[in-house]
């Protein structure tokens, strides 16, 4: 569906992206995540043909971006970052510029608005101007701009920045539904944004892919230690420092002055849950709580980003 | 084709919903009626003498007196105002990033950048059109040859053409709305006037730079006359700097 290949763009001498290579296949909701200035922009608009690559290739349905130019863009609906509208139209009107504009058939344009101003939820203010719009309601819009002619992919230049936590739900449940029939790409710096919305995340940093793989996968991977907690009923010291000589175990810390509580991070491959019970209990302490802790997709991120920073340095 | 018609229908509505195009069309209105009525009255005041004179009722003539030189004078009101028209077109696109919608969606340059064009000449022959009225009103009074008075239209409609396209070219080089303005009319006033100093270099130059007036082309159209050369020169000068707007935006895009 989507196909980059050796996509390189420079702005000048200064290098946005280098050497990108990756696949979409169809049907697949795409977190494009890395931190601001990442690249991932520079990639969505070289994608949406709005910049050509300096170098490389990038395809879309099939079609090339340089060469095929118009046939991407007529399968491809874009939502630019910080969603740029006519501001002075109502949302009727400027839906019905952007079909017309994206040529569809006159006498569809008016089912066709009524479909996306349905699917986004849009009915109330399709007569209001857009400028006194809220901002949920105009990236709504922009959505909406971007679903005219049902287009089967989707690009999304950073969808929920800006918005409330009820609207960012409401805008997540709506690409979520739009994906069950489209191949998206979202760009984002937001992580749990990712592991709601997307199947397979592509992080990027500095114009370089760090990693590529389903979002789960992604998380198990890459975690190098394996963290537990633990609450034991027992002297502090003691238990730290028998805690630490067993084998497989990389470091003991103790959470909490008052509570017993400690965090365990042992070696990744190795389960040692079972030795660490018995030699409590074989101790005589109470062993009263266990349990692991998965690394999160954000530590897993920043976890990436500062190694990939540090092997540079 | 239908791309076309989107951006042309799109631009017209936003000359119509913004406050700009009322304004400048109110102030050409004003000033051009203004001009209209002070040779009205000039002639006026010429008619009652030749009519103590007559030798001189021979040269009283409306289309002299009064058409020609408020044809000359909407010209020079013109060239004040298109550039305040034409500086939004692609300025406040870039300055609003709908030019990435614009660009994205399936539509060819060309469709946009001529229906921007032709959207802002279409506002521009509606205020000329408004301006016909003193003509009819002036044949009520008195009698006009409407040959001239057609052809003096058709040049400003030309004249306006080529202000538009150097306009567009303007407001594609920034996305700064002033600045477009200031550039739209710094460039049209040099095309204005460069004919004068065709007078004084030599006689290459002085050709060349008679051929590039702008001003120097319009004057057959107010005379009644239609010369190929000038209706060519005129279609050419839009058609060059619309050429130039469209190379402009892709070598931007090349360019990041």
């Amino acid at each position: 569906m989507i196909e980059v290949e050796q996509l390189t763009k420079t702005y000048g001498l200064v290098p946005a992206i280098t050497n990108l290579s990756f696949t979409v296949h169809q049907g697949e909701v795409v977190g494009f995540l890395g931190p601001n200035g990442a690249g991932k922009t520079t990639t969505l608009k070289i994608l949406t043909c709005f910049l050509p690559p300096t170098s490389g290739r990038a395809r879309v349905n099939g079609w090339d971006v340089l060469e095929d130019s118009m046939k991407v863009r007529e399968v491809v609906g874009y939502l630019p970052e910080n969603v740029p509208l006519y501001s002075e139209m109502t949302v009727d009107r400027f839906l019905s510029f952007a079909a017309q504009a994206k040529g569809v058939d006159s006498r569809k344009v008016k089912t066709s608005i009524d479909k996306v101003t349905g699917d986004c939820g849009l009915e109330k203010v399709r007569n209001r101007i857009i400028a006194h719009l809220s901002k949920g309601y105009k990236q709504r819009v922009g959505l909406a701009q971007a679903l005219l002619n049902n287009p089967p992919v989707l690009i999304l230049d950073e969808p929920t920045i800006g918005l409330d936590p009820a609207q960012v739900v409401e805008i997540r449940e709506l690409i979520r539904s739009l994906g069950q029939e489209r191949t998206i790409i979202l760009s984002t710096h937001i992580l749990p944004e990712v592991s709601q919305v997307c199947q397979k995340v592509i992080i990027v940093n500095r114009g370089r892919i760090i990693a590529t793989d389903a979002v789960d996968a992604l998380t198990r991977q890459l975690q190098t230690s394996r963290r537990i907690h633990l609450t034991v009923h027992g002297p502090q010291e003691e238990v730290q420092k028998t805690l630490s000589a067993l084998p497989g175990v990389l470091q003991v810390e103790h959470l909490d002055e008052h509570a017993e509580r400690y965090a365990v991070e042992m070696i990744k491959d190795q389960d040692i849950r079972a030795e660490l019970a018995r030699s409590i209990v074989e101790k005589g302490w109470g062993l009263l709580e266990m349990r692991s802790q998965e690394l999160s997709l954000e530590e897993v991120f920043v976890q990436l980003v500062t190694e990939e920073t540090r092997e540079e340095a | 084709m239908k791309g076309f018609v989107a951006v042309f229908r799109r631009e017209l509505y936003a000359f119509f919903a913004s406050p700009i195009f009322y304004v400048v069309g109110t102030i050409f209105l004003i000033l051009s009626g203004y001009f209209f009525y002070n040779s009205v009255a000039y002639f006026s005041l010429i008619s009652f003498q030749a009519a103590q004179n007559p030798q001189m009722g021979a040269q009283v003539n409306l289309n002299e007196m009064v058409v020609k030189p408020l044809f000359d004078d909407m010209s020079v009101i013109l060239l004040l105002i298109v550039p305040l028209l034409t500086m939004r077109l692609l300025a406040e696109e870039k300055k609003n990033g709908t030019i990435e919608l614009l660009l994205t969606y399936p539509l060819r340059e060309v469709a946009v950048v001529l229906g921007k064009y032709l959207a802002t000449l279409m506002v521009l022959v509606i205020l000329l059109t408004i301006t016909g009225s003193y003509m009819v009103m002036l044949a009520g009074f008195g009698k006009i040859e409407w040959g001239p008075v057609l052809t003096g239209y058709l040049g400003l409609i030309l004249l306006v053409a080529g202000f538009v396209s150097l306009g567009l070219l303007a407001s594609a080089l920034t996305q700064n709305q002033i600045i477009a303005a200031v550039i739209g009319f710094g460039a049209l006033l040099m095309f204005w006037i460069i004919g004068w100093i065709g007078s004084v270099a030599g006689p290459g130059v002085g050709k060349v730079v008679h051929y590039l007036s702008l001003l120097d082309h319009l004057e057959p159209f107010s005379n009644g006359v239609l010369d190929s050369r000038d209706l060519l020169y005129y279609i050419n000068f839009s058609l060059f700097f619309i050429f130039l707007t469209l190379r402009y935006l892709d070598s931007q895009k090349l360019r990041g």
